[in-house]
């Protein structure tokens, strides 16, 4: 108990920064189904934002709508203030938005380094006959990797190699290192053990204080409690509630997500 | 120019996955495996394979279809599968034959026959990635389209092409090195430049390994699919030009034969055929070991008709091989 209130005083060091992401009235529809029904959900700047839900809460069609894969049908985003309209994941890339799915997005037969800078290749030489400088780029990687902590033994092994834990690292790694915004994470440790889930969580953290903004969707209410600064919970497409993560607990946000607790909109 | 042809492979991480001698390890060594076999079983068949004539007559045929194996490992590495080449092949070289009968300058004729290979290759990339449609029936519809156009092109004669410069092409070298294998080999070197030297190399490979991450990190996916087919289109031009000098004519009959030996070259070759992994070294040894095949059977005086059996079965047991690569 110590320990996560020593946790939560460490949030609260941090003062929030300004919002990076907010979002107004967002709906969605698919045909009949009606997944977002205006959604409120505020993202501040270096900032760990746990999403929580149920399944079929919406939480997925938000993400989708965040990296430009959906469209929404009313309501706003807004980015650094600004009103923004995200209609391909290249929209959502060049804000610096980097997206970790469950299925990690990588390549099985590819080297860690190359994984790494899939389609942000350096090369040298002169323009017809650019060439990838890969000692640059194998260099590169093992520092990125260090200085996230990461422990992959060794970056020229293919991530066909690696465990879950490595894996999952590496992918938020990647999404970490490009003048990255904000990295939203898929249930990141959902299929790790205890260990990996520890590694994972700790590199969720370094992100953080590298001033980089987090979106964590998360079902495992101890998870958010340790990592996250603020949770927000959606509830049948709409926002439930929000609270900060030390002025709550796993119970009230349990509570919260299946609506045995009424939500702030619920009134 | 030093270009390291195959990767190297990366030291093990977790023992325990891997077996020591797994028919995994048996198929990413079978073409060399394979070679080593079937020269030690000629040999002990026949005097007259293991000699230098034999040899070089044995590598400038190979020639051709490392050519083709080469267009054809491109296509595999984005995961897909040209099966046009058995008539693309002999289009190009009636396309050159045609041209050249018509009283175009050799050059010409011979530029023609690129662009005729490479349109075909271009169709199928266009419909294979722009379209979505799915490549073995895309191609097999081209195999049978483009084998039609070939057919009427020629009325469906072999057209003679004599030509000093095509015969000194197929008979001629520098000191022993003959020309063709100098065009197998730049063609090698260009393949595997291109899939591991350059950053169309990692994002062709990156598309046959799994698309849609490919396309999550902004890869032109279906620029990449579509090079891949237009390349292979190429190789079946320049083989077409091989293929005429080497036997003085353009024959516009379907090539299955050299059409399955490319495949099973690159298969043979440890490439997977699920895509997203290339050995151009090993499909370059696989086409030669199809090729000794062949060979030797001529030499032992195995009729003719049981070549394609033992093509086929190569073509059947690297399928198998292949099961257990993933």
């Amino acid at each position: 108990m110590t320990a996560r209130q020593d946790e939560a005083t460490v949030n609260d060091t941090k003062p929030e920064g300004p919002p990076l992401v907010e979002i107004r009235g967002l709906t969605k529809s698919f045909d009949a189904v009606r997944a977002l029904q205006g959604v409120d959900l505020t993202i501040s700047q270096g900032t760990v934002t746990a999403l929580l839900g149920d399944n079929g809460a919406g939480k997925s069609t938000l993400v989708r709508c965040l990296t430009g894969v959906h469209e929404p049908d009313d309501g706003e985003i807004l980015f650094r203030g600004e009103r923004i309209k995200l209609g391909s994941p290249d929209d959502a890339r060049h804000l610096g938005i980097e997206t970790v799915f469950q299925d990690l997005g990588l390549i099985e037969d590819l080297q860690v380094w190359q994984n790494l800078y899939l389609n942000r290749e350096l090369t040298k030489g002169v323009v017809p006959l650019r060439i990838l400088d890969k000692k640059q780029m194998i260099a590169r990687s093992a520092t990125i990797l260090a200085d996230l902590d990461v422990n992959v033994p060794n970056v020229r092994a293919t991530v066909r190699r690696m465990s879950g834990g490595q894996r999952q690292s590496v992918a938020i790694a990647r999404a970490a290192n490009w003048g990255t915004t904000l990295v939203i994470m898929d249930e990141p440790t959902a299929a790790l053990g205890v260990r990996e889930t520890a590694a994972v969580e700790k590199l969720i953290g370094r992100l953080r204080s590298n001033g980089v903004t987090v979106l964590l969707v998360s079902h495992d209410m101890d998870q958010v409690m340790r990592v996250a600064d603020r949770a927000w919970i959606l509830r049948r497409g709409r926002t439930a509630a929000h609270r900060r993560v030390s002025e709550t607990d796993g119970g009230e946000l349990v509570g919260l997500i299946t609506g045995a607790i009424a939500g702030d909109a619920d009134a | 120019m030093t270009v390291t042809i195959e990767e190297p492979a990366e030291p093990a991480i977790e023992a325990k996955r891997r077996p020591g001698l797994s028919i995994g390890a048996a198929a990413r060594y079978a073409a060399p495996i394979g070679l080593v076999i079937v020269f030690i079983i000629f040999f002990i068949a026949t005097p007259n394979f293991l000699t230098v004539a034999n040899l070089t007559d044995l590598l400038v045929s190979a020639s051709i279809l490392m050519v083709l194996a080469m267009g054809q490992q491109l296509v595999i590495s984005v995961a897909g599968i040209d099966l046009s080449v058995g008539s693309n092949l002999p289009w190009a070289a009636a396309t050159l034959g045609f041209a050249y009968t018509h009283g175009a300058n050799l050059a010409v004729a011979m530029l023609l026959a690129l662009v005729a290979g490479g349109v075909v290759g271009l169709i199928n990339g266009l419909l294979v990635a722009r379209l979505n449609m799915t490549d073995f029936i895309v191609t097999l519809g081209t195999l049978s389209v483009v084998s039609g156009a070939t057919l009427l092109l020629t009325g469906g004669n072999t057209v003679a092409v004599s030509s000093p410069f095509l015969q000194g092409l197929a008979l001629d070298g520098v000191g022993p090195v003959r020309w063709f294998w100098l065009v197998a080999i730049v063609a090698a070197l260009l393949t595997a430049f291109l899939l591991f030297k350059t950053k169309t190399g990692t994002h062709l490979l990156a598309t046959g390994g799994n698309l849609d991450a490919a396309r999550g990190t902004g890869i032109h996916v279906a620029r990449t699919r579509l090079l891949a087919y237009l390349l292979s289109g190429l190789a079946c031009g320049v083989a077409g030009i091989l293929l005429v000098a080497r036997t003085g004519g353009a024959d516009p009959s379907l090539q299955t034969e050299l059409l399955l030996s490319s495949i099973a070259a690159v298969v043979l070759g440890g490439s997977s055929l699920f895509g997203g992994r290339a050995s151009v070294l090993g499909s370059a040894v696989g086409a030669v070991l199809l090729t000794s095949l062949i060979n030797g059977f001529t030499l032992i005086g195995i009729s003719q008709n049981y070549q394609p059996v033992a093509v086929g079965a190569v073509v059947l047991g690297a399928a198998f091989i292949s099961r257990f690569q993933k």
